[in-house]
């Protein structure tokens, strides 16, 4: 029974990264044939700038993009739900189980902020790094399913691993528009966007949109911090032990502490606010892929 | 008094309020908090002390040079590091310097009125304007205590804000920073922690003596030893059969706390709790009960001796020292829960419960300079100046023979590593956290906002201000027209 469950878990997150394959193809059908190119009548040499968009043309591909990228989503949660069913407790004790929940957590957040904002043009890179995201988990991380370790045999571990699950989704999306913001600030100062990327928002949106991310989940991360305090005070007569995962934590939370302030405070925008967005997400990356895979101490568990 | 005089006296006091200034400034405590979190690193990176002491002893072992660098710079201490306490004091002398006068600011500024309404509305955001008379001035202000709005009426005109949250928030949360930092303090300067061995069947009285290691905060000592004494009854340790990885622990005791006892189960995410002081299941293994008897029969040692554990399924190293025997003896020992014979490695073990257990030893005869003062370890035999006398291995209930007497392996019991933890201040921190995630919340989502009305000649005129450009006033000033228009 428990096998058939974790069978179960496998193909759905097999189908899932077919899916967001289809996504990913459909996006990037949609941007590219988006373009239209220019009446031979009106065209001036070379003149990139008579290209426009017409986003009527690929409506069905964009459509269909965003509609395996939700039935993607359901997938992946059918299984990691089918994993913990097999697993007998919250599918969150190794990395591979952190990578799936992480991908998913990701989706979410894009799917949140896309019924918001029109973030469409980030579907592209969403897809493509949920597909990475995924692909990594099975080659190289995939266990399998086991029961816990008894320090983790606690309600601690849903309420701790959920908050930061979620806080890495929405800082790592945050850390992308960031990045977007970085990339077309640097094509704008040579000249006009290219055509493809008219669809981006502003730089200005780009810039509102990744502090207002960071900001709206900033209190999950703390409170996630605290969650693992309390919990590491009834698990290891501790609630802060500079264990290199909780060293970590607290790096990027100061990080984005001095993210937060740097803009409200003293008023930082655009390249340099940025940039310091990026730092901050990298540190929660680092303390993720190098403490679980390198690093010693009382977060790693179970070989990843 | 001459200016000569008073150069100096306000050079001084202003170089000491420029440097205060400079402090406190939201820039330097910018600098501090990214120093912080930057000088957090080399402890993730470098073994501590506090948390990996073994490989801290390995690194300066094999490379002593490379290590005493790292020591002079308390690399292995990061966290109690002079330069890393230097910037965490300095971060907090300047948030307080930021947050005592800002919260004085506010509260002031809470118990102020609203100010008096700009003459010129039109010139502000959401400006409107639109028929009505004296009971539109009414029907706002009835808007305004309806939806909590602190108002100043002025004769035509009325002047209304809201979300002091926001600010509150700010403090509150940088004020519960501080409350978790005296916390921190208050359980280091109060705190106590401790670990014993206890093999099942034993009794563990709490006093100073009773623990393998312990120390105190630097304002506390033994007499805080609050008098209980646990009894440990029993140990289970389940395992999985297939990754052999621990499925769950589980500790028996019998209490006597207070003159009444009590049974109690202890698990790893569950300890129990004297009052501040709570006891945790940390780590297990085994013990086997030995009788050593001298050549002539006498039982020179009995008892559990607690061997420790070198791999996940328990492959255990000690060492069993007699020095009551004539000559002394010392067993050089390692112990197998389920035994398994390897061409290469001697015995392993291949699984983590009792189900073939093993104890193998090499024997040794000599003085074990046990009465030379100088500490050593338990679990090991410096054998360098003692002579071999033999090779065995025992199962339990067998009983190996050498010239010098013999040893019998009785049976073999679990021990189980107590960590014994009295942090007064960790209320203190829990509460500071949850205040400051509350703190956090309200001056994240908080938004505070401006809203004037003005009934003039011509009609009624309203605008507003959002501070920090906080979104949603628009629709909040349309609810408010619609409401003086008696829409609603």
């Amino acid at each position: 029974m428990q096998t058939t469950w974790a069978y179960i878990s496998n193909y759905c997150v097999y189908s899932a990264m077919t899916i967001f394959t289809i996504s990913f193809i459909a996006h990037a059908f949609e941007t590219a044939f988006a373009v239209r190119a220019p009446e031979a009548a009106d065209s001036t040499e070379g003149n990139l700038l008579l290209k426009t968009l017409d986003y009527k043309r690929t409506e069905k591909s964009a459509r269909i993009a965003t509609a395996m990228m939700i039935l993607g989503f359901i997938l992946l949660l059918a299984g990691i739900v089918a994993r913990g069913i097999s697993n007998g407790h919250v599918p969150w004790g190794n990395m591979y189980e952190f990578s799936i929940t992480g991908a998913l957590a990701f989706t979410g957040a894009y799917l949140a902020a896309l019924r918001k904002y029109d973030l469409r043009w980030l579907g592209l890179f969403v897809s493509l790094s949920v597909l990475l995201t995924l692909g990594t988990a099975i080659t190289l991380l995939y266990r399998n399913s086991a029961p816990l370790v008894p320090a983790l045999k606690s309600t601690w571990l849903v309420i701790h691993v959920l908050a930061a699950i979620i806080s890495g989704g929405v800082f790592l999306l945050a850390n992308v528009v960031a990045a977007a913001y970085l990339y077309l600030d640097r094509l704008e100062s040579r000249g006009p966007r290219p055509v493809w990327l008219q669809r981006v928002p502003s730089l200005d949106v780009l810039d509102q949109l990744s502090y207002r991310l960071v900001a709206f989940v900033f209190p999950l991360w703390t409170f996630a911090v605290i969650a693992g305090a309390i919990w590491a005070e009834s698990a290891w007569g501790r609630y802060w032990g500079w264990d290199p995962k909780e060293t970590w934590a607290f790096i990027t939370w100061v990080a984005y502490a001095a993210y937060l302030h740097a803009r409200v405070t003293v008023g930082w925008r655009g390249r340099r606010a940025a940039w310091l967005c990026i730092f901050a997400g990298s540190t929660f990356l680092f303390n993720y892929v190098y403490v679980n895979v390198w690093g010693s101490g009382k977060h790693t568990y179970s070989g990843l | 008094m001459s200016k000569e005089i008073e150069v100096p006296e306000l050079g001084f006091l202003a170089l000491i309020r420029y440097a205060w200034r400079q402090l406190t400034s939201m820039r330097t405590a910018l600098i501090l908090l990214m120093l912080m979190g930057i000088a957090a690193i080399p402890g993730s990176l470098i073994p501590q002390r506090i948390t990996n002491q073994i490989a801290v002893r390995e690194l300066f072992t094999t490379n002593p040079d490379l290590a005493k660098w790292y020591d002079r710079f308390s690399l292995f201490d990061v966290y109690g590091s002079p330069w890393f306490s230097a910037i965490y004091i300095l971060l907090f002398i300047s948030l307080i310097g930021c947050v005592l006068p800002r919260s004085v600011e506010h509260y002031k500024a809470m118990r102020a009125q609203p100010p008096v309404t700009p003459k010129n509305l039109s010139r502000l955001e959401h400006h409107q304007e639109f028929a009505g008379g004296v009971e539109s001035l009414d029907r706002a202000a009835l808007w305004f205590k309806k939806n909590r709005f602190r108002v100043r009426i002025e004769g035509n005109s009325i002047s209304a804000e809201k979300g002091f949250v926001r600010e509150t928030g700010n403090l509150l949360f940088h004020l519960s920073l501080i409350l978790i930092l005296v916390g921190v303090s208050f359980g280091s300067l109060f705190g106590m922690r401790g670990e014993a061995i206890v093999n099942v069947g034993e009794r563990f009285v709490n006093v100073a003596t009773s623990y393998d290691s312990v120390s105190f905060g630097k304002l506390t000592g033994e007499k805080s030893l609050p008098t209980f004494e646990i009894k440990l009854d029993k140990f289970l340790g389940e395992y999985d059969p297939v990754t052999n990885a621990p499925k769950d622990y589980t500790a028996w005791v019998t209490i006597t706390d207070n003159g009444s006892t009590y049974k109690k189960v202890i698990k790893v995410n569950k300890p129990l709790t004297f009052g501040s002081t709570r006891v945790y299941l940390q780590a297990n293994g085994y013990s086997p009960v030995v009788t050593v008897r001298d050549a002539e029969g006498n039982v020179a040692l009995q008892g559990p001796i607690p061997f420790l554990p070198q791999d996940g399924n328990l492959r255990s190293i000690g060492s069993i020292k007699v020095p009551d025997a004539q000559p002394q003896i010392g067993f050089v020992s390692s112990f197998v829960p389920t035994n398994a014979r390897t061409s290469d490695q001697g015995a392993v073990s291949i699984f983590p419960e009792l189900l073939d257990p093993k104890l193998l030893f090499s024997i040794w005869k000599g003085d074990l300079g046990l009465d030379s003062g100088s500490p050593q370890s338990v679990y090991r035999i410096d054998t360098s100046k003692l002579e071999k006398v033999g090779l065995g291995s025992v199962k339990p209930g067998e009983t190996f023979t050498y010239p010098e007497g013999s040893i019998t392996l009785e049976t073999v019991v679990p021990w189980v590593n107590l960590q014994f933890v009295d942090d007064p201040g960790k209320s203190y921190a829990l509460i500071g956290a949850i205040l400051a995630i509350l703190g956090l919340l309200s001056s994240l989502y908080g938004r505070r906002r401006r809203i004037w009305v003005r009934t003039t000649s011509a009609g009624v005129e309203v605008a507003g201000l959002a501070k920090n450009s906080a979104p949603g006033l628009d629709v909040e000033i349309e609810n408010f027209v619609s409401a003086i228009k008696g829409e609603k």
